[in-house]
């Protein structure tokens, strides 16, 4: 009777006398970085990107997703104020507290007479999770795909307050329309 | 008299000027390439900002050199409480400067003429001509080994002193690598020596200036291809970087010999590696790429095949020399940070089985061979 066919959980070394001489395996690698090397200068002397990356804050990446959550934004009404209640609801369900908001009266519009004094968020400790866009009654805050500005040579610096939340224009929104 | 100790003292000035400045370029260099090589940017927000104003030059992050060197000076310089004081400050200095005097026998250009350089000093100079090189020394690859060979004690002395354990492992490692290597670097050397029936490197660059078999450059790597090899190898193995950095091994010994070694101190043994880089390059140049030789090109201008011949004027010839023999340099660095990001470290087994069992064997065949051919050809 044949034994029992045992699984081999190994494996055979594979190096031919070819690639254990060295010296020719070491030569192909050579000229795979070679060719690489010269194929990405021709790119960057022929005026093109010869590389993957970027340059961080000064370019930012094309290709985020688009549904990549990213820089809020507050949505504004067609005549340019937020459309932000300052009811707090996003304050309160992020979970990494990060929004501050201000509350203050505005008399001479009935309709809307709470708005946004201040509204600030504190990018460095937030954790985009989105949880702000969904709890928000009147879709007031939205995130863009685009990344914020964020390099800075402190935490203080990585504030975004009202006026930078509202860069965002109702032109492009087509619900607005 | 005095006029050959201005021109002693101008050739010193460009050898060591050249010399500090591949060192800090390579660094750059290095980045650079590896960069490129792994499709990345690499270094490019060091700048220097013109006072004033807020024009910010980048240069494609070539004061990175600077921002490094400024670091090193201004560092704590950190010494062990148990580091033995003669060695430890000796030994940066010893890795360092044979590396710089190495240079004083290589060949960098041509035949200089000064009084048809400066006309105006033409009376003065008279007839006298000098060939570009420092020292006209008949042993001159004796020179570059005997110098090269103290670069040894530095590093072992920097590793026994900083009374440290990955120091001496590092030390011990570097002796017994550098050695081997040595060995084999000497073999494949002395098949050129051979050929050349000289080791006066200057000689041997003037006879490399012909043609042979109508064209191609009658460099050293023609007579000696495998030679070459073997020796730009060992002499990367000599300069302990990757593939064969094991008295340095980040991952199993911190830094090596210098691990207790901080600041500009440290900073020498980094500046002397890449000098190296570039003395390695300038010895390749010379032995085995003809040197500042053009096909071609004589001090009187290019002398074509067809019989006919370009005049140039004796200026043109001197710049073009040196920017040919700079650009070869040049050329053998890029190859050399080539090869340090392609390959993967050896085990420390290899290492020595790599330059005993694989190298010196190939180095004697070689030898060897060239003994027989040249036999060959001297009876026929």
């Amino acid at each position: 009777m044949k034994p029992y066919p045992r699984p081999k959980y190994w494996n055979e070394p594979t190096m031919g006398w070819w690639e254990r001489a060295y010296i020719f395996e070491v030569t192909r690698g050579l000229f795979i970085t070679g060719r690489i090397f010269t194929r990405n200068m021709w790119r960057w002397m022929t005026g093109r990107k010869g590389a993957l990356t970027t340059y961080y804050p000064e370019e930012t990446r094309a290709d985020y997703a688009p549904l990549n959550r990213g820089k809020h934004i507050l949505v504004q009404r067609i005549d340019g104020t937020p459309q932000c209640i300052a009811c707090n609801l996003c304050a309160t369900v992020c979970p990494a507290k990060v929004i501050e908001i201000e509350a203050a009266f505005n008399p001479g519009n009935p309709e809307h007479p709470k708005y946004p004094a201040r509204f600030e968020i504190d990018y460095s400790r937030c954790v985009f999770c989105g949880l702000c866009v969904e709890a928000c009654p009147e879709d007031a805050i939205r995130m863009l795909k685009e990344v914020p500005n964020l390099p800075a040579l402190d935490r203080d610096h990585m504030w975004l307050g009202k006026d930078e939340l509202l860069t965002w224009h109702p032109h492009n929104d087509g619900a607005k329309r | 008299m005095i006029q050959d100790l201005v021109i002693a003292f101008v050739l010193i000035g460009y050898a060591v000027g050249v010399l500090l400045s591949f060192g800090t370029v390579l660094t750059w260099v290095e980045r650079k390439q590896a960069a490129i090589m792994s499709d990345r940017i690499g270094a490019n927000r060091a700048y220097i900002r013109i006072p004033f104003t807020q024009v910010k030059l980048v240069w494609l992050g070539l004061f990175h050199g600077i921002a490094d060197g400024l670091k090193m000076m201004l560092k704590e310089d950190f010494r062990p409480k148990t580091h033995d004081a003669l060695g430890y400050m000796l030994a940066p200095w010893i890795v360092f400067t044979p590396v710089l005097l190495v240079f004083a026998v290589i060949p960098f250009g041509g035949t200089l003429d000064p009084g048809k350089l400066v006309p105006v000093l033409a009376d003065w100079f008279g007839q006298r001509t000098y060939p570009l090189q420092i020292a006209r020394l008949d042993a001159g690859l004796l020179v570059v080994f005997a110098f090269s060979g103290l670069t040894i004690i530095g590093a072992m002395l920097a590793g026994w002193s900083s009374n440290n354990k990955f120091s001496l492992l590092g030390a011990i490692r570097a002796g017994s690598q550098m050695i081997s290597y040595e060995v084999v670097m000497g073999l494949t050397v002395l098949g050129l020596i051979l050929v050349f029936g000289t080791i006066d490197l200057g000689s041997m660059v003037r006879q490399q200036s012909g043609v042979v078999l109508g064209f191609l450059p009658a460099w050293g790597i023609v007579y000696q291809p495998f030679a070459a090899i073997l020796f730009l190898t060992a002499a990367i193995a000599e300069n302990k970087r990757i593939p064969f950095d094991l008295p340095e091994a980040e991952s199993e010994l911190i830094a090596g010999y210098y691990t207790e070694y901080s600041a500009m101190k440290m900073g020498l043994f980094m500046f002397a590696e890449f000098i190296e880089i570039a003395i390695i390059g300038a010895l390749f140049t010379t032995l085995f790429l003809g040197g500042y030789n053009l096909p071609f090109l004589t001090d009187a201008g290019f002398a074509l095949p067809g019989g006919s011949t370009i005049a140039l004027p004796h200026a043109l010839v001197v710049v073009l020399q040196l920017a040919v023999f700079l650009a070869k340099v040049l050329v053998v660095c890029s190859f050399q940070i080539l090869i340090r990001w392609s390959l993967p470290r050896f085990r420390y087994d290899q290492l020595l089985t790599f330059a005993w069992k694989f190298l010196f064997p190939l180095a004697l065949a070689n030898l060897a061979a060239t003994v027989v051919w040249i036999w060959i050809m001297e009876r026929a």
